[in-house]
């Protein structure tokens, strides 16, 4: 059985202007020791997914519907004391920003500390221990002195660390990390990601990746969500998906990447921007921008369907197997010639 | 595609003439004060420390390097918005280091900047139509109806609808604010443009809008630029010429080719390798060379070579006393490093033991 099975999650915003649906119908499931990224835009809904799952959305203005079934239990109905329980201990976030998410005013050693003592009836001592060995395993030098040091005395990349450390501390069944390293210079960033793929190896927990980079999706994911708009748009292993991608969006989202080992003198460019949520387009909320537009795109929006090849690989567009098969070749073919 | 050499000694660059930008043993020191009244200096950031390149007309640089590296002062010193600490700033043959500000205003029109964060760079209270007509009333180019014109052109330029001219920035997206920003840095037909990094705020899809736009420009209008970025991808592709700082200085200048294939210096090898590839065969298999800790303080930066503590070929008693100078490699390739890297793709360990080091660095 996964380990959390997402069924038709939904969730809209009340704003001012209207209702916006952030998200819209998105299922997976993630497995033990597996790691599921999802990719997209700003706007797509890839962070709001997971916020959802959490329960974190703020209640004034957020409806939700759909399943989130972790171990039994549907996330999306379950109290808020139940919610505090799994969050943190079971189940645990890595945000985007090292810079904000940390708590100016107390050392990381008390806030490590709290985070233990939340969910284990632990001494001071047991639990100071028990983040000390986090620092260490997040490989924070001199973690001794460290420990009693404010986030401001750290850089960007150690906080991203005493995050992680956070994030572990109460070995964690499944840990969500939204955009972990998109604040980060490369050299921290491999660090980083290197030091998530041995934690994962050593703590056995399942990981959902939340990036706009395919390079990292590429290099740490095992199953990709392609989203678009608060919709998935592709779903698909990590090999099928850039050997075979089969919407045009993906396509367009490997062209619009200058690549070390391939050197394009001009790149692919999605035309125009992605449509605004209160107001998405009628039909395929991708027609607007897409180069293979037809009529019936216009009108009826593509169900997330399996491909004929491979079942396992869901798509949601209109064009037939055999053009889809032939453009995703097409665009290989001019990324891997160029790199020989 | 132009390239200049750069030579042996940063401090000895000698420039080839025919240049349009020449920056020279430039360096920028933030002092850091203590007290409130009488403030007195008690140390210096070393932002920039030393450095020297030239660019040809039509050609376009870019710097990368780490947060912190310097790499964004370096810029604000070449356009002036920054005065550096010593060092000369040569554009067209004149030297602008001491120019005072009514002096440096016609220049001002010969090189502007587009920065990072589209959303703060424009004011919101502006229209549009004001924000990229605005350099035009300040160089007095034109009446109030010609620079209606002349920005309506280049909001088509840019790829944006002219009648949006009375629309406010909050009204537009991120790559069409930085569509905006890059219409007001041509508004008074520049020779360089200094771009800070332009795309590194905007999603992928709008990257590649705005990347295939800046390339175009340049073959139109002839626009040499300066284009700073973190993205090695990004800079790779937009630019002739690849800089990589670190801590204030060069470590690296090469034509981006011979750069992303045969990188001299570790520190280069090490951003390299540390690019994640978006396939997912080639990119599991890449090895990443891993710098361990953080970028030194620029306060007080590293005895000899400033990479010394961080680099996998650290030989003691020569790298930590010795600063090395630009060696050259040929065809204006130089690199800061007195161990150059034999060949790659290359291994950490392959790395580590090339080099005849005296002592294994020890992993921290």
């Amino acid at each position: 059985m996964a380990l959390l099975e997402v069924k038709d999650l939904r969730t809209s915003f009340k704003t001012e202007d209207g209702i916006v649906k952030a998200v819209d119908g998105v299922s997976f499931s993630v497995e033990k020791g597996q790691t599921l990224g999802i990719v997209g835009e700003s706007g797509c809904g890839k962070s709001v997914t997971c916020l959802t799952i959490m329960g974190l959305n703020s209640k004034r203005n957020t409806v939700s519907s759909g399943e989130a079934m972790w171990k039994g239990k549907n996330l999306l109905t379950a109290k808020q004391r139940e919610l505090r329980e799994i969050r943190g201990d079971e189940m645990s976030m890595i945000f985007q920003d090292p810079m904000t998410s940390l708590n100016p005013v107390h050392t990381i050693g008390r806030q490590l500390v709290e985070a233990v003592q939340l969910h284990r009836d632990v001494t001071n001592r047991v639990a100071r221990a028990r983040a000390l060995e986090l620092l260490k395993a997040v490989g924070i030098p001199k973690a001794e002195q460290r420990i009693d040091d404010y986030p401001h005395q750290f850089s960007g990349g150690m906080r991203q660390r005493v995050m992680i450390a956070m994030a572990l501390i109460n070995d964690p069944d499944l840990l969500i990390a939204d955009e972990p390293t998109t604040a980060l210079d490369v050299t921290t960033q491999a660090q980083i990601l290197s030091l998530m793929k041995r934690l994962q190896q050593d703590f056995g927990s399942a990981i959902i990746i939340i990036t706009h980079d395919l390079g990292v999706v590429a290099e740490t994911a095992d199953d990709v969500l392609v989203m678009y708009a608060a919709k998935v748009v592709e779903q698909a292993n990590v090999n099928d998906l850039f050997n075979r991608p089969q919407h045009p969006y993906t396509w367009g989202l490997m062209g619009s990447l200058p690549r070390l080992e391939a050197d394009l003198e001009r790149l692919v460019q999605i035309p125009g921007q992605p449509p605004s949520l209160l107001r998405p387009p009628r039909g395929c909320r991708f027609h607007p921008r897409c180069p293979y537009v037809m009529n019936i795109c216009r009108e009826t929006e593509p169900e997330l369907d399996p491909s004929q090849r491979d079942p396992a690989h869901l798509q949601r567009c209109h064009l037939d197997e055999e053009t889809k098969e032939r453009e995703a070749e097409k665009l290989l073919h001019t990324t891997l010639a160029e790199a020989g | 595609m132009a390239t200049t050499d750069v030579a042996t000694r940063s401090e000895e660059f000698t420039p080839a003439g025919d240049e349009l930008l020449v920056v020279q043993d430039v360096k920028k020191y933030f002092p850091i004060t203590r007290g409130i009244i009488f403030q007195k200096a008690i140390g210096s950031v070393k932002a920039v420390d030393g450095v020297s390149f030239g660019i040809k007309q039509g050609e376009t640089l870019g710097i990368v390097g780490e947060s912190g590296c310097g790499k964004s002062t370096l810029a604000r010193c070449i356009v002036r918005l920054l005065d550096s600490t010593d060092g000369s700033i040569t554009f067209e043959g004149r030297d602008i280091t001491k120019l005072s500000r009514m002096q440096m205003r016609p220049i001002r029109r010969e090189m502007t900047m587009i920065f990072q964060d589209p959303y703060a760079s424009l004011n919101p209270r502006k229209r549009v139509g004001f924000i990229i007509g605005e350099p035009l009333e300040v160089h007095k180019l034109g009446t109030p109806a010609e620079v209606k014109t002349r920005v309506q052109e280049l909001l088509e330029v840019v790829g944006l609808n002219p009648e949006h001219y009375n629309r406010f920035p909050h009204e537009f997206s991120g790559g069409q604010r930085q569509r905006i920003g890059v219409a007001r840095a041509l508004a008074v037909n520049p020779k360089l443009i200094v771009c800070d990094e332009p795309v590194s705020a905007l999603d992928v899809s709008v990257q590649a809008q705005i990347l295939n736009l800046l390339k175009d420009l340049q073959d139109d209008f002839g626009l040499t630029y300066v284009f700073i970025a973190h993205d090695l991808n990004v800079v790779r592709h937009i630019s002739d010429r690849v800089m990589v700082m670190y801590l204030g200085k060069i470590a690296e200048v090469a034509h981006r080719d011979v750069l992303y294939r045969e990188p001299k210096h570790p520190y280069t090898g090490a951003l390299l390798s540390a690019v994640p590839i978006p396939n997912p065969e080639l990119g599991r298999q890449r090895e990443a060379i891993v710098l361990e800790g953080d970028v030194p303080s620029p306060v007080n930066p590293p005895s000899g070579c400033r990479f010394h503590p961080r680099c996998p070929r650290f030989v003691e008693g020569h790298c930590d006393v010795d600063d090395p100078p630009l060696y050259p490699f040929g065809g204006g390739h130089v690199a800061a490093c007195h161990y150059p890297l034999e060949r790659w793709p290359m291994k950490a360990d392959e790395m580590r033991r090339a080099s005849g080091s005296s002592r294994e660095p020890t992993p921290a």
